[in-house]
């Protein structure tokens, strides 16, 4: 880890860089960013924002239930919770008999509530506000190197699994003609997005995870024309908004999660005027 | 990581190097397939028997289970009965490969999914946000050329047209080359002549290659011109044989009416 922080003040001659806080954010930020850049634009192309958003809400669950099975490691049931419920949801999504954004809707607002109840018993949910907001200055070595391994995960998992999901994505019917196996694509990917939101929510916060998963890719898409472009969009504006968040933050002494949300947010903006600007 | 697309080319060679045309000893018997949902059939007992080179066309009403049935060929909905496929040649039972236009194709508004992205999905391991191959875009715009759609290979397939979306989506169904086509109203929102081309295509394709078609539609002029075989379905076969003997039976003048 030394020689890495060395090697970051040598190439980043700026104030902020000598502050060990803000290096383990900023590693933190180059791994998290490109993740969900990348994740961000099969969660948008296969209309799954709204899925996102409620496994973030289900964080809060699954740290309550850890906290009353006496699980001393929340990750653990957060992550073991997660999966549960987005297979579950998946589930009865394929069942087809509510639309999916109401089941959705009602099993997130379930689980949150309950979530909710459960850590607030006796007054005590200030311990967990943190967890809406994120705090990504107070990630430390180990964690980081988690998220690297989930990086190097959902890299291979990109590698060899991109063009089933994409096929999934773009027809059902037509994917399973071409005998590829939807059920196994589908669960597969949402419990990796449960996987990622549940590691990472601690550092980016339930309230904005979902924002940072979603707006990189939704820019990107309104200026790319094929898959490519796509990815290379997404992932430089998610880099790109996570830096600048991070320092802008750090000068501003602002929160980091929504300093980053709004940079994207407004490059989003951006995208769209030149995007309709172009098609015209 | 190209092994597969490769594959495919040697297998379409195999096929098309084996005369340019049906061969007449593929057989595919459709056996007692039935669908039930909530306890009632959707359909019931349908047996077909379909030789390669032949285009089999289902017509009926709305909610006749037309749709159901490709959808348990396809095996996308659960059905009892069987498939089989048979090699008559050598008496084989073969692995049966089956090509797929859908009824309902949407892509989304402002989808960047280039025609390039959306046939490379299914026919190459290489993830599609990587650098393009060059020769697996040669491929393509070869296996489009068939349709005549190799200029659109660069287009989003969102901005394609009702007909041009068909002609990539008909290269896509026979690549790799199936040994059966299905189409289920593929001409849905195209214009006169869009479905004179289209037509026009799927002869091409019965003439050249080796594959059995079954088509739902629901356009009698050009079924009556193009078809080999009609089946009138309702849940059951009411009728089937050529279309001059299913449109002039009771089950059809009730439904449809005469039609000249």
């Amino acid at each position: 880890m030394n020689t890495i922080y060395n090697l970051l003040e040598t190439i980043l001659p700026f104030s902020w860089i000598e502050y060990n806080f803000m290096k383990n954010a900023l590693l933190a930020v180059v791994i998290i960013t490109p993740l969900f850049g990348i994740l961000g634009t099969m969660i948008v192309n296969n209309r799954m924002a709204f899925f996102s958003d409620a496994l973030g809400h289900s964080a809060l669950t699954g740290i309550a239930l850890g906290a009353i099975m006496g699980i001393a490691d929340t990750n653990f049931s957060m992550t073991a919770y997660a999966i549960i419920f987005a297979v579950l949801l998946n589930y009865i999504k394929n069942k087809k008999t509510l639309s999916t954004d109401t089941l959705i809707s009602v099993f997130s607002s379930f689980s949150m509530a309950l979530g909710l109840v459960i850590l607030s018993r006796g007054g005590n949910f200030s311990k967990y506000s943190s967890l809406l907001l994120g705090d990504i200055l107070s990630i430390n070595p180990m964690e980081i190197r988690l998220l690297c391994i989930i990086l190097i995960v959902t890299l291979i998992y990109w590698f060899v699994g991109f063009n089933k999901l994409h096929s999934v994505a773009i027809n059902t019917s037509l994917a399973k003609s071409k005998k590829i196996n939807i059920n196994l694509v589908e669960a597969s990917f949402c419990i990796l997005i449960a996987v990622i939101v549940m590691l990472s929510i601690k550092w980016v916060g339930i309230l904005i995870i979902n924002a940072l998963l979603t707006l990189p890719a939704a820019a990107g898409r309104n200026i790319a024309s094929n898959m490519r472009e796509y990815h290379l969009f997404s992932l430089l504006i998610s880099v790109f908004s996570g830096i600048t968040g991070l320092i802008l933050s750090f000068y501003l002494g602002t929160a980091t999660g929504p300093t980053v949300v709004i940079i994207a947010a407004l490059i989003f903006f951006i995208t769209l005027i030149i995007g309709t600007v172009k098609s015209k | 990581m190209l092994w597969t697309f490769n594959q495919d080319i040697k297998r379409n060679k195999v096929h098309e190097s084996s005369g340019n045309f049906a061969c007449g000893q593929h057989c595919l018997k459709i056996r007692d397939i039935s669908v039930k949902a909530d306890e009632e059939f959707i359909i019931d007992k349908i047996n077909l028997h379909i030789h390669c080179g032949k285009l089999t066309v289902i017509i009926g009403r709305n909610g006749a289970g037309k749709t159901t049935l490709i959808k348990a060929i396809l095996g996308e909905v659960k059905h009892s009965g069987r498939i089989e496929f048979t090699d008559l040649k050598s008496n084989a039972v073969e692995d049966l490969k089956i090509g797929y236009v859908p009824q309902n194709f949407h892509i989304e508004k402002n989808t960047p999914v280039s025609v390039y992205d959306l046939f490379a999905g299914y026919i190459s391991r290489t993830p599609v946000f990587l650098k393009k191959s060059k020769k697996l875009y040669d491929f393509i715009k070869e296996r489009l050329s068939i349709f005549d759609a190799q200029d659109l290979i660069d287009k989003r397939a969102c901005d394609l047209s009702g007909g041009e979306l068909q002609r990539v989506l008909l290269a896509i169904a026979i690549t790799p080359m199936p040994n059966l086509l299905l189409l289920d109203e593929p001409v849905s929102g195209i214009d006169k002549n869009g479905m004179e081309l289209f037509y026009n295509n799927i002869q091409k394709i019965k003439e050249n290659f080796d594959l059995a078609i079954i088509m739902v539609s629901h356009d009698f002029e050009f079924v009556k011109k193009y078809a080999d075989h009609v089946v009138l379905l309702d849940k059951t076969i009411l009728k089937e044989g050529t279309f001059e003997e299913v449109s002039g039976c009771e089950d059809f003048l009730k439904v449809f009416g005469r039609v000249e």
